[in-house]
């Protein structure tokens, strides 16, 4: 596959609409294309995607393919896989991005090990190392207590993205570029599993990957109760949402959906509060792009500390509620 | 169900981050002796998914776990049966070191086909050292079998399915999957079930079955089937730089930081 060039990024589409995270990448991609001095492309896999399309151009993609098809509606990966195929042949890119999506960390994999590669995962930033003019990968490893960057020389080299590691461009509804249907024809007996239905939990409120100020709780809360009551109230006075680490959503306080951690959401709020939170690695690699962190616990030993850059050393139970009171008293 | 779950040895990632310290030369963390290695936590929940089936028909179903390394520390990779499982095989030697997601994917799948045939593979959804999450998806391709990642819940149905609940961004999607199939498991499934001790005693009695890249047929193995290289591992250096806000009572420190948060326009 000496002959491969250009980039190809896989996109996603959720109500007609491209996931931030498709734009990040898109951004990414296109500086990868401009010091390669080759194309962007981008597919966009789903069904009914709309004007998506056109937004990939406005994010930066030189060409858009679209699989629209009724049976692309939900992601399955046996499904999905016969199209990526298709496109990589297609296209005969020398580097593929994707965002680490739920379908992201499903596809990537797969479509590497199929095409006789391995892809570099969850990935915080994507350079071109002039010399080869290889990409060169950085990621966080142990559990965020290190980082490695990886090369392959194998092609096409694959690589995903960590959510809000990247900037998108500023859309330019004026970017030209082309869009254009890519039909599959899919194969109903490579197709291994079927989606029986879509369980969506979502929480009321501000969600935590949009909101400007996140409250979040760790074990020292000890019990479900603070998360609805000192945590909730000091969030919506930010107009923020209401966050945890993994302990709580593991004792079953708090939804799953909420867990900020490495293998929860990855966020990067203006202002995150972290409460009775240890800060292990694997939890700071989901909050480490906030703007500021502050930290209220009663071991001044613990990690969060190391990260913070405001801190009150004490108990949440006595510092909460004069925090609140004052902060509620500033903001009138 | 004839059932296999793979499970690796790895640091302790619940350790202190003070614990992790940079072997460069050798491209990878340690940790000093007195913190000993444990079975990445989210394999010991795709144990738990496996015994958890197990449970339902104890006499026809059967637990096989297969762990990949040098120098495995038995009562560390014994845990497993210590939990349940019914066989232990070890993929061990010198040669399997230093391998990428690749070389650890296709010298399981040798030792898999080795096994014979089976219903489900189990392994947790990323290992705590790389976090790669690759191993699952790429084996599933390599064996040329369907995959499901990051589970919840694993119901075996009639008819030859399996039905998963698989964790996405805001909810779950809930599946259905042929089987023979692959599936990862996340935290979500819930906590792994603790040893009992008759299980501990059962567990010190069984000898595991240790298997060479020969054994598999694998002539390249480890660092020598890699398809990804490590360029530089570094630890990044952190500043460290936290106000630490006292005062004469943890009340009143926490009103003081309200004020600072202001006077830097953070609120």
């Amino acid at each position: 596959m000496a002959d491969n060039k250009g980039i190809l990024v896989v996109g996603e589409v959720a109500e007609g609409k491209l996931l931030p995270i498709t734009a990040e990448i898109l951004g990414a991609g296109r500086r990868l294309a401009d010091e390669l001095k080759e194309q962007l492309s981008c597919f966009l896999i789903g069904a009914q995607m709309g004007d998506a399309g056109k937004a990939a151009v406005a994010a930066g993609a030189d060409k858009v393919y679209v699989a629209d098809d009724a049976q692309l509606k939900d992601y399955e990966n046996s499904t999905y896989m016969q199209v990526m195929e298709k496109a990589v042949a297609e296209v005969a890119p020398r580097i593929i991005i994707m965002g680490q999506t739920a379908n992201g960390r499903d596809l990537a994999p797969r479509l590497a090990f199929k095409l006789g590669v391995s892809a570099v995962m969850d990935c915080l930033e994507l350079a071109i190392d002039q010399a080869t003019r290889l990409m060169q990968c950085t990621r966080a490893v142990y559990g965020g207590n290190a980082k490695a960057i990886f090369t392959s020389e194998a092609v096409p080299q694959i690589a995903t993205v960590r959510t809000k590691a990247s900037s998108p461009l500023a859309p330019d509804a004026g970017r030209k570029g082309d869009v254009v249907p890519f039909a599959v024809a899919l194969d109903a007996s490579k197709i291994k599993a079927k989606v029986l239905q879509m369980v969506k939990e979502e929480v009321a409120g501000i969600k935590i990957e949009d909101a400007a100020a996140v409250v979040a709780g760790g074990r020292g809360l000890g019990g479900p109760e603070p998360f609805s009551k000192e945590l909730a109230d000091l969030a919506r006075i930010l107009k923020g949402a209401v966050g945890a680490s993994r302990p709580p959503c593991d004792n079953k306080w708090v939804p799953d959906s909420i867990q900020v951690g490495l293998t929860g959401k990855i966020i990067a709020p203006e202002l995150y509060i972290a409460v009775g939170i240890s800060g292990s690695s694997q939890h700071m690699s989901g909050c480490a792009g906030s703007k500021c962190i502050v930290a209220i616990n009663k071991d001044p030993e613990a990690n969060i500390f190391k990260e913070a850059r405001f801190g009150v050393v004490g108990d949440w139970k006595v510092v909460l509620p004069a925090f609140m009171a004052k902060v509620k008293e500033l903001l009138q | 169900m004839n059932m296999i779950v793979c499970c690796k040895q790895v640091l302790d990632p619940e350790a202190a981050p003070s614990t992790f310290k940079l072997d460069a030369a050798n491209n990878r963390m340690v940790q000093p002796p007195e913190v000993k290695p444990v079975i990445n936590p989210y394999d010991e929940q795709a144990v738990e998914a496996a015994l958890r089936i197990k449970d339902t028909d104890k006499a026809g179903n059967k637990v096989t776990i297969i762990s990949l390394g040098n120098n495995l520390l038995r009562d560390v990779v014994k845990k497993p049966l210590s939990m349940g499982a019914d066989e232990l095989i070890l993929l061990e030697d010198p040669a399997f070191e230093g391998g990428d997601s690749y070389a650890v994917a296709s010298a399981l799948a040798a030792a898999i086909k080795k096994v014979g045939p089976f219903d489900l593979i189990f392994c947790g959804r990323q290992e705590s050292e790389w976090d790669d999450g690759q191993v699952g998806s790429g084996l599933a391709e390599l064996l040329g079998i369907p995959s499901v990642t990051v589970a919840k819940k694993v119901e075996v149905q009639s008819g030859g399915t399996v039905k998963v609940e698989r964790v996405v961004a805001d909810g779950f999607q809930v599946l259905e999957v042929q089987y023979p199939a692959l599936i990862t498991v996340s935290n979500e499934l819930g906590e792994a079930r603790y040893a009992t001790l008759k299980g501990i005693m059962a567990a010190s009695k069984k000898q595991p079955i240790v298997w060479k890249p020969a054994d598999i047929g694998v002539d390249k193995a480890g660092a020598a089937a890699r398809k990804t290289r490590v360029v530089k591992l570094f630890q990044p250096v952190k500043e460290g730089k936290c106000d630490i806000i006292s005062a004469d009572s943890p009340a009143e420190a926490g009103a003081l930081l309200a004020q600072k948060l202001r006077e830097n326009k953070v609120i």
